[in-house]
């Protein structure tokens, strides 16, 4: 049985519909990246999957329970963990204090979380508002870690950063799928998701039109879904 | 200069300023003054109830002194029955009255806490001006409740005609009864201290800046905010307590929207969210209102330009001005 399912999904922002039918399965373990391009509905997509947007109809089921009536904190204490697009990190509070808010009991804690970013670790108490961008989303997934969740999702987990740093998140990302961390991931580093993903979902104007994995991800696909 | 001045080392003098100016008049036989720092001491209790809510969790509620009279009124009401040799209730079972403070507070932070949980309850279903006014109408629902109550005094108030007792303290003495007050302070500013670092202090502080991501890390922000206008409830409720006693009087005005509004004018005074903001606040407006009221009815008048000045000039209040800007801004 996969960990995650969802059929058929629409979602609304008020009287406008943004998804018409997004199909969607990740197993445990497994690595799954969304993509498409700008405004296809991936991000609604993951707010409907945390439930951060409720007004949805069709499926979404995680680790078989139903997701539809259960709000948001509900959710993510299923164990869905959501390192969300922006980062967000609660600026006024320590890098340690950004983990420890939501911790809950698991094999993450602050050690395994900042063995995964070592520069979390020099900085643990520092104030959000004061680390470089790179840091700021080290801390988002790190905080998402903390919650010990069986799913973690990484909306656009290196946007606007800098190479090196780049290069840090996704090898990061890489240890996690070593260690059997089922991973939903939405970026725009097409080349980077191929490399690590195990299947890949592309949306397109708030439909999944494609899914497989990367080895079938032919340059038409690319061409005709991702504008590549 | 501003910089080597950290907010701790600012608390430590400014906790023992509050401590030693009483002392001082003490010795120079002005009790007037001792019973001036006093009403500081409480009213910055009061105040530091409401920073839990508005300055950690960001509830502006704009109905605290609800909390406040009915902590005043659980201990005007038991005093006066055992005032009166009369119980407060005799079925099914006898309960009498008592003067003692440890056993009126406890009712009184009961009380103020259960309010607090039923208000908020409600309240915290909305937000931004919603909130504020729905805290409003709360509050003057039981400021109207309380004056049409003529078994406790109505408009008129209720006396209690000899301050409660402590255990080991003569509370008659002013001093007694300031240094019980700035214990009870003290001992709720630590408190609220450890609560800020602890994870519950946390989440909250999460919660006002971006409620929905804590929502996405599997924490209730309705429970979290709930839990601390509960807790805040009780601190402003334990200030009201503390104020019945210090006046031997309640009345409504202790419940009134003006009581609200100068509770929340100590905080932004003395700085949002800061630990001794209340209390640097509260003593500023009792300041004022000695210093510039003995001269002029409207005494108000200079305090509004020191609270625009504040606004304007110093959004951190007196400790953000001295000790820089806070985490919270």
């Amino acid at each position: 049985m996969s960990l995650l399912q969802v059929r058929g999904l629409q979602a609304f922002y008020g009287a406008s519909q943004a998804l018409f039918g997004v199909d969607l399965e990740i197993a445990e373990g497994e690595l799954v990246a969304l993509m498409g391009r700008n405004g296809m509905g991936k991000t609604t997509t993951v707010r409907a999957i945390t439930r951060m947007l409720r007004t949805t109809r069709g499926e979404i089921r995680f680790d078989g329970k139903d997701l539809a009536p259960l709000p948001s904190f509900q959710a993510a204490r299923l164990g869905i963990g959501l390192a969300p697009e922006g980062r967000r990190c609660f600026a006024s509070l320590t890098v340690s204090e950004n983990l420890m808010a939501s911790a809950r009991p698991g094999a993450w804690s602050l050690e395994t979380a900042t063995g995964l970013f070592p520069r979390l670790g020099e900085r643990m108490s520092q104030r959000a508002a004061t680390l470089s961008g790179g840091e700021q989303q080290m801390l988002a997934i790190a905080r998402a870690l903390m919650t010990n969740p069986r799913l973690l999702i990484l909306d656009e987990a290196t946007e606007g950063l800098a190479p090196v740093v780049r290069q840090e998140i996704w090898a990061a990302i890489a240890r996690l799928k070593q260690g059997g961390q089922s991973i939903l991931v939405i970026d725009k580093a097409f080349s980077e998701l191929r490399a690590v993903a195990d299947r890949c979902v592309i949306l397109a104007r708030g439909e999944s039109v494609w899914t497989g994995t990367p080895a079938q991800l032919t340059r038409n696909i690319e061409t005709e879904f991702l504008g590549v | 200069m501003r910089d080597l001045i950290t907010e701790h080392r600012l608390n430590i003098v400014l906790a023992l300023i509050l401590l030693g100016g009483p002392l001082v008049a003490h010795f120079a036989e002005e009790p007037f003054l001792v019973t001036l720092a006093t009403r500081a001491t409480i009213l910055a209790l009061a105040g530091v109830g409401l920073n839990i809510a508005l300055g950690l969790g960001g509830l502006v509620s704009f109905g605290h002194a609800a909390f406040f009279g009915l902590g005043g009124y659980a201990v005007g009401i038991i005093a006066s029955h055992h005032q009166n040799y009369e119980p407060l209730m005799t079925a099914p079972f006898v309960i009498n009255g008592t003067n003692q403070m440890l056993v009126l507070w406890l009712v009184a932070v009961i009380v103020s806490g259960l309010a607090a949980l039923v208000i908020g309850a409600l309240s915290l279903r909305t937000s931004g001006v919603y909130f504020i006014m729905i805290t409003l109408a709360f509050a003057q629902m039981i400021y109207y409740f309380a004056i049409s109550w003529p078994a406790y005094g109505g408009e008129d108030g209720l006396s209690i005609y000899v301050r409660n007792s402590f255990p080991g303290i003569n509370t008659l003495k002013p001093l007694d009864f300031f240094l019980l007050c700035y214990a009870v302070l003290m001992v709720v500013l630590l408190a609220q201290w450890r609560m800020t670092g602890a994870r519950f202090g946390m989440a909250l502080q999460a919660v006002r800046q971006n409620e929905g991501r804590v929502a996405a890390l599997g924490l209730s922000p309705y429970r979290i905010r709930l839990a601390a206008f509960v807790i805040s409830g009780m601190v402003t409720g334990l200030a009201g307590a503390l104020y019945a006693d210090l006046n031997r009087f309640v009345s409504p005005s202790m419940i009134s929207w003006h009581l609200s509004g100068e509770i929340m004018v100590f905080i932004i005074l003395g700085g949002v969210a800061r630990l001794f903001g209340p209390v640097v606040g509260a003593c500023l407006f009792v300041l004022f209102e000695h210093l510039f009221g003995s001269f002029t009815t409207h005494w108000q008048f200079f305090l509004g330009a020191a609270l625009l000045a504040v606004v304007l000039f110093a959004r951190g209040g007196f400790i953000g001005l001295v000790a820089g800007r806070a985490r919270h801004d």
